[in-house]
């Protein structure tokens, strides 16, 4: 039977059509006929354990389970008869005699499917009147929390790691009774989606450590959101209670997210009521920073902008809403300048391309043959990860041309090099590819080279993606023009991952520019900052520095207070964060996913839309008299109508900037340091995956600069000299070391590519 | 008529040798399929007439088993033989790989050879050390010899086969799960449909035999599936290995046609210890219902017999007990088995079988309740036919059986608080 066919099969007396083949939970759920359940979750395997979906087929004398039992052409199922109900009953009580009744005090009380299900299909009385089984809780890291008491051994968390996340970190133990779910070995559950396991337990056995006794299901107020860290647009729904977000659970959307999140979007909620977070006006006066009035502040900022006039630069976080980046590309071209820029961390500007994912996030999963030049795509935007995983397990052949080794989780072709060669192995796999030019001709094809051209040539369906380590890189305006040609050759789509929640929205209202360079090499007479940290969210940060220090004016808008944006700025206006303002983001492939306020703004922070608007006014500037955030996007929708995003270079870009040095610095941006929000989030940093600044080496290079494992040494890039610890990493090549970016401690360092020195401190 | 098939090598003095296999005929059935004497097809036949059902303690027939797979399918297939014998009561297996290994290997040779496939695993129970090496030193030999390993004895078939020395689990006898613990899983038991002949190993074709059957095969072509058919009775075909044991002068494994009477067995086995009274007799390993002595003394040894009175013939293994026995002391110890052995998988074998245990217990030790034996039914009907393998049925059968012929003296337990036994 084909998978399209269709059957009619009949559930309680009612005919309902169902695909062939279907498992037959899947059919009914489609039907509206409800079947409890507890181990069956859609996006997992099935794995029949739970025994509480069983039902009567005609014909079977035992119930089968619905979730493994394949419908067929003709089937008669039973799901409320005598023996469906006494075999549902039963399973029940065999779950409840072991459960503990601590619902009072469980943090799934209210929302649990153990207690909505028990309650029709429980008794009120138990008749085991043994002693109830105790299962000592594990300790498996910051983001969730264990009470393996209340399992219920429907394994799902363990499929989950097994099977979405790509890491078995959860799995069951111990036989019969004894069988419980931990990590075998003591250890954290480090996976950068592990908090959907929260999700997918139907019971209180994991649940949010963060989230944890602070409040009650049915006290929280569901409100949609879209997710603020990365491209993907995660859909969210935010849980509120009395003005404050408790919790982060992903809103299913086939489209976008399916039913998972990251841990970012998940915990980032954390930083809203952080100790860091400004809510009042800041005015710099005479060196001091002081607390003042928002009309105090504004008129002083807006002073210093007029002073500023056309010789005023903009940079503006990519995960600034639309409104925002409109508003203040407006206000900008309102005082006559064009200096608006939002790719705050891209190494290179000697060519112009729209930047986005080149198809559909769903194509992403349909891909034959995938190519990433300068990615680690799991960690930056993790969803797509997830996505590019289900296309490999599908049998796509991913390959990975990176400047350093990474941990993957589906079986991928790792080309790793240091980053001045990165663009000689592009132009090898485009020369394999039949590519013809300027590089391409003098390339090295070896054997990988042409198996990873061979692939892309020959799959129905492929696609090359440039990540943010090739958008950092000194050369991507190279990288971009190889990777153009060789998707020429290969018929393969084009797409780059934009690193921000709105990089392309952000190109799609305007806020783009000439580039960094021409930003900050030479100093603007002011600055409006809007999201950014100079020591963090940056491509060069000691770059920024100096013309930031240099300016005559400097006005932030910031959620945060932070030290290299007080050390720099002159007025710092408390804007609202995420959650708390309304606004849009344009995602990876260019969805608009509006979202309305959550909370009210904390303290006196105002949302950065109206802060925009009112500067306009104050500014006396044209055509700031909107209304409402709506009225804004309306305008902004206006002026994109018919931009239309290409991944391909405006001019080919064939010389190389990054030469050969002895020791050149790989600097990543990790998964926890992306923007203000994540890097506030308390929990999200005691997570494995938050990366301290350290100099990562392998140990042949260590050895030669005379280094061992936890040293502290002293690392030189542009004259500014750092002194870090010293970290063997052997995902590191030779001639090059790893200094993350966006963390503590590398503030005062340049480029996040680019040579560096390294001696003992 | 008695050790006619697996067992009939016992009388040598090494049987386990090669060179002695030999001087019995021993891989000259294999020889003969290889030199084209004998086709596939020829083979499936042969078994299918032998009327062999398998020996593990399902019976499902032997030759059906291997008729779903089609030779001709493209890709690697799987023999996987179950020697993991687990089922209290049941140590016939162990003799096998003891003593005639090479017949064992044989009848895996000429298995794969049927279904092609080129592969084969023993799964040995983990506690069978000198059963694991004895069998092991077949292997060697046999490869040594060139009757395993690739173009055996120059037929262009290719053929190894490897052991797996299993780690304890009692479930891991249940196919679905032996193949998980093959494969370097926890051994759990999977769900069925796929059944191993779609889905085996490693997602495979692939066919899965008790010990004892695969065993058969080469007697069963070197004479004829009807000769061995006719050795047993009606849909009880050949001879079979019984593991007798309990209260009983001579226990041991005994191989005897299908359909003789348990009383002659009793007496091969030495009969009564002290001449006492036969109380009780589980007829098949621990899960099969026990039935009272009075009436197995009437029974013969097949499958219909023993189903007739309500139990299984399962694996063969009999334990018989005299009147000294406490039945609730007997079920609280096999209801402990179940509990200790559910892999914990599925929710009414994981909860059911302590809660099983637990009550029994109680009874045994003075704390039941009257309401307790009405409890305890209920458990067992809400655990038996709704797990994913039979082990919850195995655990819920022995319940049943003991409450139905021996409910008498679970009541005075819990009215007395004490055995009836020696009141």
């Amino acid at each position: 039977m084909s998978e399209d066919q269709t059957v009619t099969i009949e559930v309680d007396g009612r005919e309902i059509q169902a695909k062939a083949g279907q498992m037959l939970i899947d059919a009914t759920d489609a039907a509206g006929i409800n079947i409890p359940r507890f181990c069956y979750h859609k996006k997992l395997s099935v794995s029949a354990n739970c025994r509480m979906c069983l039902v009567e087929v005609a014909k079977v004398p035992k119930p089968l389970p619905a979730c493994a039992t394949p419908v067929a052409e003709g089937m008669k199922v039973q799901t409320r008869s005598p023996l469906a109900i006494a075999a549902q009953k039963g399973t029940m009580e065999f779950l409840l005699i072991n459960h503990p009744l601590d619902c009072p005090v469980c943090d799934q009380g209210g929302e649990c499917e153990l207690q909505d299900v028990a309650l029709g299909y429980g008794d009120d009385v138990s008749r085991f009147v043994e002693g109830k089984r105790v299962v000592m809780d594990k300790e498996i890291g910051p983001l969730i929390s264990t009470d393996l008491t209340r399992c219920i051994h429907c394994t799902r968390c363990v499929r989950f790691g097994a099977e979405i996340a790509g890491v078995r970190e959860l799995g069951a133990t111990g036989r019969g009774e004894h069988m419980t779910i931990g990590t075998y070995i003591e250890k954290s559950v480090d996976s950068e989606l592990s908090g959907n396991m929260i999700d997918v337990c139907p019971v209180g056995s994991l649940t949010s450590k963060p989230f944890r006794f602070r409040a009650r299901a049915w006290e929280l107020i569901q409100r949609d959101a879209i997710a603020p860290h990365d491209a993907v647009g995660s859909n969210l729904h935010l849980h509120v209670r009395r003005n404050e977000v408790m919790r982060v659970h992903p809103k299913e959307n086939d489209a976008v997210n399916e039913c998972w999140i990251s841990d970012r979007d998940r915990f980032s909620y954390t930083a809203l009521n952080s100790a860091e977070r400004l809510d009042t006006p800041l005015v710099k006066t005479r060196g001091e920073w002081k607390e003042s009035g928002w009309h105090e502040a504004l008129t002083r900022v807006a002073s210093g902008l007029k002073e500023a006039g056309s010789d005023l630069g903009v940079l503006a976080s990519p995960g600034c809403t639309v409104e925002e980046l409109h508003l203040a590309r407006k206000l900008a071209n309102g005082l006559g300048s064009e200096r608006i820029e939002t790719r705050l961390r891209q190494g290179d500007f000697r060519t112009a391309a729209g930047a986005w994912l080149g198809q559909s996030v769903t194509d992403l999963e349909r891909c034959s043959a995938a190519l990433l030049i300068g990615s680690n795509v799991r960690k930056e935007q993790p969803i797509f990860g997830h996505r590019l995983r289900k296309a490999a397990l599908e049998g796509c052949d991913v390959s990975f041309i990176n400047p350093l080794e990474l941990e993957m989780n589906y079986a991928a072709r790792q080309i790793v090099t240091p980053p001045a060669a990165m663009a000689g192995e592009v132009a090898a796999v485009a020369r394999a590819a039949g590519a013809a030019g300027p590089l391409i001709d003098q390339a090295e094809v070896t054997e990988r080279h042409q198996a990873i051209a061979e692939r892309l040539k020959a799959a129905p369906a492929a696609t090359l993606l440039l990540g943010n380590l090739a958008q950092a890189h000194p050369d991507y305006a190279v990288l971009l023009t190889l990777a153009s040609a060789l998707a020429k050759a290969t018929g393969a789509v084009l797409g780059q991952l934009p690193a921000g929640a709105n990089s392309v929205g952000a190109q799609l209202v305007g806020a783009v520019g000439d580039g960094l360079d021409a930003m900050l090499a030479q100093p603007a007479k002011g600055y409006l900052l809007m999201g950014v940290e100079p020591g963090y969210d940056l491509w060069d940060p000691a770059a920024a520095n100096a013309a930031l220090t240099q300016s005559g004016f400097v006005v932030a808008l910031s959620g945060f207070r932070s030290e290299s944006l007080e050390a720099v700025a002159d007025v710092i206006l408390p804007v609202s964060a995420f959650a708390e303002t309304s606004g849009t983001f344009v995602n990876a492939e260019g969805t608009w996913q509006s979202f309305a306020g959550a909370v009210s703004p904390k303290g006196e922070t105002r949302p950065a839309w109206k802060v925009l608007r009112v500067l306009g006014n104050l500014l006396d500037l044209q055509g700031f008299d909107h209304d409402s955030s709506e009225e804004v996007l309306a305008e902004a929708r206006q002026q994109a109508e018919g931009r239309q995003l290409d991944n391909a270079p405006a001019d080919a870009v064939t010389e190389c900037r990054l030469v050969d040095a002895a020791l050149t610095r790989i600097g990543d941006v990790p998964i926890y340091a992306v923007d203000a929000l994540v890097r506030h989030a308390a929990p999200l940093q005691k997570t494995r995956d938050a990366i301290a600044a350290a100099i990562y080496i392998n140990e042949s290079e260590a050895a030669k600069a005379g280094l061992t494992a936890g040293m502290q040494a002293a690392v030189t890039q542009n004259g500014t000299r750092v002194i870090l610890p010293v970290t063997i990493d052997p995902n590191i090549p030779n001639g090059c070391v790893r200094i993350p970016a966006g963390v503590a401690g590398t503030e005062q360092l340049g480029g996040q590519f680019g040579e560096v020195t390294l001696e003992k401190a | 008529m008695a050790n006619e098939v697996c067992l009939r090598n016992n009388d040598l003095e090494r049987p386990w040798l090669l060179e002695q296999y030999q001087s019995r005929g021993g891989y000259e059935q294999l020889k003969r399929i290889l030199a084209g004497e004998i086709t596939p097809a020829q083979v499936i036949d042969e078994v299918k007439a032998a009327n062999l059902r398998g020996r593990g303690g399902a019976g499902f027939p032997t030759g059906m088993k291997w008729s779903f797979i089609s030779r001709e399918a493209p890709g690697q297939k799987y023999v996987v033989c179950n020697s993991d014998e687990g089922e209290p009561g049941t140590f016939k297996d162990r003799d096998i790989l003891r003593y005639n290994p090479h017949q064992l290997i044989e009848g895996m040779i000429i298995a794969g050879y049927a279904i092609g496939a080129t592969r084969g695993y023993n799964y040995i129970r983990g506690e069978f050390w000198e059963p694991y090496m004895r069998f092991q030193g077949a292997i060697d030999e046999a490869r040594e010899a060139g009757l395993l390993g690739e173009n055996i004895l120059g037929s262009g078939f290719d053929f190894d086969l490897h052991v797996h020395l299993g780690g304890g689990a009692y479930v891991c006898g249940e196919e679905t799960a032996l193949l998980e613990s093959i494969e370097g899983k926890k051994g759990q038991p999977r769900f069925k449909p796929p059944f191993p002949a779609h889905f085996g190993l490693y997602g495979r074709p692939t066919i899965i035999n008790n010990t004892e059957s695969l065993c058969s095969i080469p007697v069963i072509i070197e004479k004829g599936g009807k000769w061995f058919s006719e050795i047993g009775v009606a849909n009880s075909g050949g001879s079979k290995l019984f593991s007798i044991s309990g209260n009983i002068n001579k226990p041991g494994v005994y191989e005897i046609p299908m359909g003789t009477p348990f009383a002659e067995l009793l007496e091969m086995a030495g009969g009564m210890r002290d001449g006492r009274k036969c109380k009780a007799v589980i007829p098949g390993g621990s899960s099969s219902p026990v039935i009272p002595g009075e009436q197995m003394l009437d029974l013969t040894m097949d499958y219909d017999s023993i189903q007739g009175a309500g139990s299984m013939l399962g694996s063969g293994a009999v334990i018989v007990m005299d009147d000294t026995n406490c039945m609730v002391r007997v079920l609280e110890r096999m209801s402990y088995f179940y509990y200790e052995e559910s892999c914990g998988q599925c929710t009414p074998c994981r909860e059911g079988t302590g809660w099983l245990y637990r009550v029994v217990s109680r009874i045994e030790n003075g704390q039941g309740r009257p309401e307790d034996l009405e409890l305890l039914e209920d458990v067992t009907r809400k655990i038996a036919g709704r797990t994913i393998c039979a082990l919850g049925d195995a655990a819920a059968m022995p319940v049943q059986g003991m409450l139905k012929h021996f409910r008498d003296e679970f009541e005075y337990h819990i009215e007395h608080k004490r055995c009836k036994v020696g009141a």
